[in-house]
């Protein structure tokens, strides 16, 4: 199991730089919403938070659809579905790699954009705080979008579209614990208690979801 | 150690491609299939693998008590059209990782990297990425992946395919030192693989006819 | 003296072997050359008194004005190379332009770093979505860009075409950007943030400046010769990698 993790990490570092391209999307998505609302820094670092997190949602769909289509297309995909260590141990192992090669990076790099958007010191600490907590759990919902979509051709869109909606819930808590970080009356802990629920709750729904979906889409 | 295949079918979508198939293999036996292509032999492969659920009929594997349990696919190799090789890793890290991943059997004998490319004639490069390999020696690599785990059963699809006759030749002994150890071989192939002991199944779309001896 | 060589990098060095042996013997000179300056233009940084205003933090502007310089000539250096890529086929202008990006984004990171570092005691933020500041950055994210085309692929040649014409494209779009952000702005700006007033600069700033300015160009060319001089072994390297795998199915 190490070594599939090994062996993913070093794939994302060494093929294309995924997760470069990850933290570009993010920092461009980010960068252009001040020239959609204009420059005015009260109202960016009020929306800050938001932004952040629906441009680190994104992000981090990205690059989901490769998470078992690259294993498939050279048929490592059947070797890794025929050992029994188990499957959801397996799944579980590729979402905790591609979880840090290409989610953790935007994690990192959230504070930065947090002071493109004007926002406080605590503000910016409580939006990465609730990405990382939070963010596992979209890598955990990708997975099942990307196990059900893993034999489609051109599977990335769709991923999307059948992820997006499940992500719901993640970011309304995510971003109403940043929220209560900052805004006084708001408590900060029962949102991110909840958040880390969800996290913890995807952390066995999506690796099964997606073990049953990739048993079921042999071809 | 037996192997054995019950009245399997298989259905792609409505298209019924085989039906009622059964075959059992004992230690050091080897069942090559034969047919034109879109007769089913890469199916029946893959249901044997239990990447593809039968629509009717069952797979099992018999040997000594604590492995009786097993699903097949836990006691097989499979090699595929594709090799199930990362072209941006050294063919060593390749290698390892399947090493690593695959795990022995309990008493299994798996060779070391470089044990198993010396077998398939290339420790020579193990250190390149398997992505500035040609062709013949990609698969030849892949064809290394089975020797350093051990696994009863090899399932073979066109292992020979992209090869030239001495690679050819090369696979052939490979196979029979697996077939002499007490290992299985199903094997879709048009290679007569200078086998001795060799069943053969032809496949003929839905129908098939049998040439070998003891089907049953 | 570096500009006749970034010439002769266009026209003269058509073979890159040749291009080797003239940069090992013209890197100790450049790269000496080059902390020479910088050990002259950091003391007189250090040395000259601080603005009444602003006090030490004017010292950052010794690097942030040359590292904002350079990551617009940097721009142009890999603009040429591109038109050298296109309309030559010149193969280490490939190399150059894919060599200048990174050091280009490194010298545009240090240029809104050091920037950044100065807004804070200064207009009391990190950042402004001000016109300069956000075309600098959007030539960080399209450097940025250029780099993971450059990774993307794995053919260096067709890599090179292709971010060749991504380059000219953006060489072309840079001002329009500029434009634009300028019309943006100027519409929307917010009165809370205190403008750049910018101190008079005399002599006493402009000295260091300068020298600055000329330790940083030097150091691009040092860096941007020891960039493509390390690209071109790396692909050496590959080629031979390439030619043992065939050497070897050749063997048995």
């Amino acid at each position: 199991m190490t070594a599939l993790l090994l062996r993913d990490l070093k794939l994302s570092i060494r093929a294309g730089g995924g997760a470069l391209i990850g933290i570009l999307f993010f920092m461009t998505v980010v960068a252009v919403i001040p020239f959609g609302v204009g420059p005015d820094l009260n109202l960016l670092s009020r929306i800050g938070p938001a932004i952040v997190w629906i441009g680190a949602l994104l992000a981090a769909l990205l690059g989901l659809d490769r998470m078992f289509q690259a294993d498939r297309d050279d048929g490592s995909l059947d070797l890794l579905l025929m050992q029994e260590h188990p499957l959801v141990l397996t799944v579980l192992v590729k979402c905790l790699a591609h979880w840090l090669a290409n989610v953790l990076p935007l994690v990192i790099a959230s504070p930065l954009l947090g002071l493109f958007m004007n926002m406080s010191e605590v503000a910016i600490g409580a939006v990465m705080l609730t990405l990382l907590v939070g963010s596992p759990a979209l890598t955990f919902i990708g997975a099942v979008g990307a196990a059900v979509s893993v034999t489609l051709p051109r599977g990335g869109l769709l991923v999307s579209i059948l992820v997006l909606p499940l992500c719901i819930p993640v970011l309304i808590f995510g971003v109403s614990a940043a929220y209560a970080a900052v805004e006084d009356p708001a408590p900060f802990l029962p949102p991110f208690l909840i958040l880390t629920a969800i996290t913890m709750f995807f952390a066995v729904l999506g690796p099964a979801g997606a073990a049953l979906a990739l048993r079921n889409a042999g071809d | 150690m037996r192997l054995n295949a019950e009245n399997l079918s298989a259905h792609r979508g409505e298209d019924l491609i085989f039906s009622n198939i059964s075959f059992n293999l004992t230690a050091g036996e080897a069942l090559l299939l034969t047919g034109p292509n879109g007769s089913g032999k890469s199916t029946l492969l893959k249901v044997v693998a239990g990447l593809m659920r039968p629509a009717s009929g069952r797979v099992f594997w018999q040997a000594e008590p604590a492995e009786t349990g097993l699903p097949v696919r836990e006691v097989c190799h499979y090699l595929g059209h594709r090799n199930a090789m990362k072209p941006e890793l050294s063919v060593a890290e390749n290698l390892g990782f399947w090493r690593a991943f695959l795990c022995d059997r309990p008493g299994g004998t798996g060779l070391s990297i470089g044990e198993a490319a010396a077998a398939v004639e290339l420790e020579a490069i193990l250190h390149l990425p398997f992505g500035y390999l040609s062709a013949g020696q990609q698969r030849r690599m892949a064809f290394a992946k089975l020797l350093v785990a051990h696994r009863p059963v090899w399932l073979l699809d066109e292992p020979t395919a992209a090869l030239d006759v001495a690679a050819e030749a090369l696979f052939a002994r490979l196979i029979r030192d697996h077939l002499g150890r007490g290992g299985l071989v199903v094997a879709a192939t048009h290679q007569p693989l200078d086998l001795v002991a060799a069943h053969r199944l032809e496949m003929k779309g839905f129908q098939y006819a049998e040439t070998g001896e003891d089907f049953a | 003296m570096t500009e006749s060589l970034a010439i002769r990098k266009f026209s003269d060095l058509a073979n890159p072997t040749r291009f080797l042996a003239i940069a090992e013997r013209v890197l100790p000179w450049l790269a000496g050359l080059c902390c020479l300056l910088f050990a002259l233009g950091l003391t007189l940084a250090f040395t000259t008194e601080g603005d009444y205003q602003q006090g030490d933090t004017v010292r950052i502007m010794y690097i942030h004005v040359p590292a904002a310089w350079l990551s617009m000539m940097c721009y142009s250096v890999m603009a040429l190379s591109a038109l050298g890529t296109l309309v030559w086929r010149h193969p280490l202008a490939d190399v150059s332009h894919k060599a200048a990006a990174p050091l280009g984004a490194a010298f545009t990171l240090v240029a809104l770093v050091t920037g950044s570092l100065w807004g804070k005691p200064m207009w009391g933020t990190w950042w402004v979505w001000d016109a300069r500041l956000t075309s600098v950055f959007i030539l960080f994210l399209m450097y940025l860009g250029l780099i993971a085309l450059n990774r993307a692929m794995d053919d260096p040649s067709r890599a090179a075409r292709v971010s060749a014409v991504l380059i000219l494209v953006g060489f072309v779009n840079i001002p329009i950007i500029k434009f634009s952000v300028d019309w943006w702005n100027t519409l929307h700006q917010p009165a809370s943030v205190i403008r750049m007033g910018g101190p008079t600069i005399d002599a006493e700033f402009l000295r260091p400046l300068i020298v600055m300015a000329l330790a940083f160009t030097l150091l691009f060319f040092t860096l941007h010769i020891m960039a493509i001089r390390n690209e071109i072994w790396r692909r050496r390297v590959a080629t031979q990698r390439r030619m043992a795998a065939r050497l070897a199915g050749r063997g048995d």
